[in-house]
């Protein structure tokens, strides 16, 4: 599948390639710099119609009828706009109804599709991989590249298989499975190659679920990650609003169908993972390999006989303020985030609620949600999702990358401790000292409720 | 971009593996919209206090590293995101090379594409390296052209991207080099199958 992508993608061959880029994703952050020295040398976007920006990193998720107060970021998105305006591209700005995170709004408008090649100035870009897209993360030199040629120049990468077999288990979320390929191949495991998911397991999983596991790609350090398009990703695909119609969908389909899996791939690399034998994750340190079963304890540096390793554990355990062989289930937590790219879709949304609904946050703990776009939020609301959040003392805010990066007024203050069902647990993150625990939406549901970590499979289904 | 040719300078040694660019620059630094003036924020949560006084101790802080040019890291540097402030920020503090065993692949591109050179040589020379950067004064010789770094005791050889070593020794602005390629996007640009979507083209906008 890989293969076929990037070969209908090339402009000129070789190493580096020449690939054509089907769809540019811009947002606030990455892009100032790139239109100013783009406009500087007298050029022009070559193609506004293939570029598609929308707000996300820095703005508020509460009081947006107030503007944004924080004058940098203000800065920012006034520079997107203008960005966007003197050069003709659609841009979703703050009051648009379908404002929201880069990844969730490409997919969600139906602009991701099958065999494309996105790109965008995020690492998380990763995630359209999820349709059977080659989609990675660029910087800004590489946008500015993109927007004045429509192509970027990329080493051929390495491909590795990750093959999944075996059903995820009542209670163990895609979050689950994504942290646990993780842990196995490590931080950097992926670097230099682009992942395919493969196995009965992938085949049986929702859109959601894919894109939460595309997603991580980039914390195992690989360039993209992707999955073969099936009867789900078509199902997803249809009737969105840049879907193709009519006599376009036809064809759109057979090239799409022409993607599925080639069970005789060779890959330079193969992984694989069990998916029956998963129960949920928490991490404890400050990188995504560094986490254990919820049944499980603190690690002690001791237990690694790599010496780096050993100097990670330690400093990672100092900036968590956490003692080796402490159990999972007897780390408080101060505060909860639903949402970001990885988990803040319709499914993640409803996986917490179903664990939420009837219960209170316990009244140590400040939770909230922040829906991945505004369009997944009305969906929320129309479900009655909402009410389940708010009647258990959860707040309930507009969409945005929020306390994911926290670069937006959603910092979490020094020393205390998060349950987050984003993609990184990097040291200040989250807010500078602040402590992060990736988890899966129930998980993070579950840990609202209680004040520390449970194993959400005692919950589910009571 | 100014061209790269051979680096020659002190080292900062940072042994510690998968520093990723969170660290390298934290991301409320990343609100400005120019490209220049990252420099003070270099690591700025590991080298200053909770009240933004700077931890003396701290590498980059000490006065006799000021002049250093060259970051000797661990594995995996500059893991995470795809900020290119993280390589603007590196360059900035007067860094003009990176050396690890590994690095993370948007970092390396990031890197090469603002001319700050990044080189990935075997665990054992890192740590040699580590070793000689104790002290300040120590002098090392990066030379792209030669693919070789040479210091007291040391004369190790790297792999380099052949493409993105001729952008660096040549300096060259490589979107003028692709538009050269105009015919090829252009014949590729009328083979595009009709379904690909446009972003102008939604019936609810």
């Amino acid at each position: 599948m890989f293969e076929k992508v990037w070969q209908t993608h090339v402009v000129e061959p070789g190493d580096p390639t020449l690939l054509y880029t089907d769809m540019h994703l811009v947002h606030e952050v990455t892009s100032p710099q790139a239109f100013a020295s783009l406009e500087q040398a007298g050029r022009k976007v070559r193609r506004p119609d293939l570029t598609f920006a929308t707000v996300d990193h820095g703005i508020p998720t509460t009081g947006r009828h107030l503007g944004i107060l924080d004058p940098l970021s203000k800065r920012q998105v006034e520079a997107l706009r203008d960005n966007c305006a003197r050069h003709g591209i659609v841009m979703y700005g703050i009051d648009d109804p379908r404002q929201g995170i880069v990844h969730v709004v490409g997919p969600e408008q139906g602009l991701t599709q099958p065999g494309m090649v996105i790109v965008c100035g995020d690492s998380h870009t990763s995630t359209h991989g999820a349709f059977g897209a080659l989609a990675f993360g660029i910087g800004t030199s590489e946008v500015e590249h993109v927007l004045a040629t429509q192509t970027i120049w990329q080493t051929p990468p390495s491909s590795m298989a990750v093959e999944v077999s075996g059903r995820l288990p009542w209670g163990v979320a895609a979050k689950d499975l994504i942290l646990g390929i993780i842990t196995q191949i490590g931080v950097a495991g992926g670097t230099r190659h682009v992942i395919e998911y493969r196995g009965e397991t992938i085949r049986g999983l929702s859109m959601e679920q894919r894109m939460t596991i595309c997603n991580m790609s980039i914390e195992g350090g690989a360039r993209a990650g992707m999955i073969a398009p099936d009867a789900t990703t078509i199902a997803f695909i249809e009737g969105r609003p840049f879907a193709p119609k009519d006599a376009n969908w036809d064809a759109a389909v057979s090239a799409w169908e022409s993607l599925v899996t080639d069970e005789e791939a060779v890959f330079d690399k193969v992984v694989s993972i069990d998916a029956s034998s998963l129960i949920p994750h928490v991490t404890w340190g400050v990188n995504p390999a560094q986490t254990v079963r919820v049944d499980g304890v603190v690690p002690s540096p001791d237990s690694f006989d790599d010496a780096q390793q050993r100097d990670t554990t330690i400093r990672a355990l100092a900036y968590m303020g956490l003692e080796p062989g402490t159990a999972i289930s007897d780390i408080s937590i101060d505060h909860v985030f639903l949402g970001s790219c990885t988990n803040g879709r319709i499914e993640d949304l409803r996986a917490a609620a179903r664990v939420v609904e009837g219960r209170k946050v316990d009244r140590r703990v400040s939770a909230v949600v922040v829906p991945g776009s505004m369009q997944v939020k009305a969906q929320a609301e129309a479900e009655g999702l909402d009410a389940v959040f708010l009647a258990a003392g959860f707040e309930w805010r507009d969409a945005g990358c929020s306390s994911c990066l926290a670069m937006n007024p959603d910092v979490i203050p020094s020393g205390e401790r998060v349950a987050s069902t984003s993609n990184r647990n990097y040291e200040g993150r989250q807010g500078r000292g602040a402590r992060t625990h990736l988890v899966s939406p129930a998980m993070a549901a579950a840990a609202a409720v209680a004040g520390h970590f449970v194993d959400v499979r005692e919950w589910e289904g009571q | 971009m100014k061209p790269v040719r051979v680096v020659r300078g002190t080292m900062v040694p940072l042994d510690r593996a998968d520093v990723d660019t969170d660290q390298i620059i934290p991301q409320r630094f990343l609100k400005r919209i120019e490209r220049h003036g990252y420099g003070e924020f270099v690591f700025y949560n590991w080298a200053h206090h909770d009240d933004d006084s700077p931890i003396e101790d701290f590498i980059t802080n000490r006065p006799e590293r000021s002049h250093a040019r060259i970051l000797v890291a661990g594995r995996n540097f500059g893991c995470g995101s795809s900020r290119e402030h993280a390589p603007w920020a590196l360059q900035d503090w007067g860094f003009d090379a990176v050396i690890a065993p590994s690095t993370a692949d948007i970092f390396r591109n990031n890197s090469a594409n603002i001319g700050l050179l990044v080189v990935e040589l075997p665990e054992n020379d890192v740590r040699r390296l580590m070793e000689m950067a104790v002290d300040p004064a120590a002098t090392i010789t990066i030379d792209l052209e030669r693919q070789t770094v040479v210091g007291e005791g040391l004369e190790a050889t790297f792999d380099f991207d052949p493409s993105a070593k001729e952008r660096l020794l040549g300096g060259l602005d490589w979107i003028g080099m692709t538009l050269t390629h105009e015919e090829s996007i252009a014949r590729h640009e009328m083979g595009r199958p009709a379904w690909l979507p446009v972003s102008t083209g939604s019936e609810t906008s």
